[in-house]
């Protein structure tokens, strides 16, 4: 009987994760609406119990499990950008024209900003290489800058691990920071949703966060986001390196 | 028919991803560059313009909606397959620099939302 259901689950793998996904839905939905009297949003308690889920894992978290292999492709990169491309549907045009100059300016000074405060912060928990230290101020920017940045620079591996893990503490903090911070930064608007995202510009932190805030803001955050991490391998490997190079 | 909208999607996001990287390529970095903002934005142009045309039927609006819509659920299994241990195992230096960094920028949107809300301040006229 086990082997029966295993060998389905084995085959319809997606398919499986649908069910199982729309089962944290509804759970999340309901312990919003019952137990915290919708004070905590459903897509927030629905992201904890995902990225508590990813705990049963390794590196691909959950769907290292077998059977929930699944969700590796329905939270893939794929259907991800799919999904986030769908969502421009309910953009409004001209309050991204009017936006984006701020964004373009958000998204410059949020790849400076990320890499030499993640530099300096680096500097005195006792690294002292140029190279190691790009390296974790291009993770600060994000997990995939991060990488990026120390195979160009020819940093050692648990150098660069802890520069993906820089990433991923960034995106996590950003999913379960924005809705608790959004009031208090003004987060309520296509405008400052598009600064949003070119500042904290993990594509993945910035569309849960704004998800778990107000899923209106979701298409403004995610278009500048979206060049951040292309913004981020460009600047740091070359030119902010470089600079760094000059102090070190 | 639905499959109209999900296919006009797909050809903005492959458009998208092409000039994404083709942009990528140009700069000398070989990945892709604002690939999903160059297919949002294509998607917002190419809805306007069919619009317009009266060629968007409802139908064909719902098969992209219906995308739209799973975005969330999706973010929740990407949630569930993040490599959560290594952000953890990552060390001290991690932890400190990625919530600091976040935290820290949290603060600065405020500031850059001012700059740019005078634009349409200085612009009224659309």
């Amino acid at each position: 009987m086990i082997e029966i259901f295993e060998k389905i689950i084995g085959k319809n793998g997606l398919v499986f994760a649908f069910l199982f996904v729309g089962f944290i839905m509804l759970l999340s939905f309901w312990l919003s609406k019952y137990i915290t009297n919708k004070r905590i949003p459903g897509v927030a308690i629905a992201v904890i119990i995902g990225l508590s889920l990813a705990f049963l894992g390794d590196e691909k978290g959950i769907s290292d499990i077998t059977i929930f292999s699944g969700m590796a492709l329905l939270g893939g990169s794929m259907l991800r950008d799919f999904a986030v491309v769908a969502t421009a549907m309910g953009a409004d045009i001209n309050k991204i024209k009017s936006a984006g100059l701020a964004g373009a300016v958000s998204l410059f000074v949020g790849v400076f900003f990320s890499f030499f405060l993640g530099v300096l912060i680096a500097y005195f928990m006792g690294y002292t290489d140029a190279e190691s230290i790009a390296t974790i101020g291009a993770g600060a920017c994000t997990y995939i800058v991060g990488p990026v940045t120390g195979t160009a620079l020819g940093v050692s591996s648990d150098i660069i691990a802890i520069s993906v893990a820089t990433g991923v503490v960034k995106t996590i903090v950003a999913t379960i920071g924005t809705p608790l911070i959004a009031k208090s930064i003004g987060l309520n608007n296509p405008h400052s949703a598009v600064v949003f995202g070119g500042l904290i510009g993990t594509t993945s932190g910035v569309t849960a966060g704004l998800a778990a805030t107000d899923p209106k803001l979701v298409p403004y955050g995610a278009l500048t986001a979206t060049f951040y991490t292309g913004l981020g391998c460009l600047l740091c490997p070359s030119l902010f390196y470089f600079i760094l190079k000059l102090i070190f | 028919m639905k499959i109209y909208g999900v296919a006009l999607l797909a050809l903005c996001f492959l458009t998208g991803k092409v000039l994404g990287n083709l942009l990528g390529k140009l700069i000398g970095i070989n990945s892709d560059v604002g690939g999903v903002g160059f297919a949002m934005l294509l998607l917002i142009v190419a809805n306007a313009f069919m619009k317009k045309k009266g060629w968007m039927e409802t139908a064909t609006t719902n098969g992209i909606l219906f995308w739209s819509s799973m975005y969330i659920p999706i973010i929740v299994a990407m949630a569930a397959t993040l490599n959560v241990k290594a952000a953890v195992s990552g060390g001290l230096v991690a932890l400190v620099v990625g919530v600091i960094v976040t935290l820290v920028a949290f603060y600065l949107v405020p500031l850059i939302a001012k700059i740019g809300q005078k634009e349409p301040l200085n612009s009224p006229e659309k």
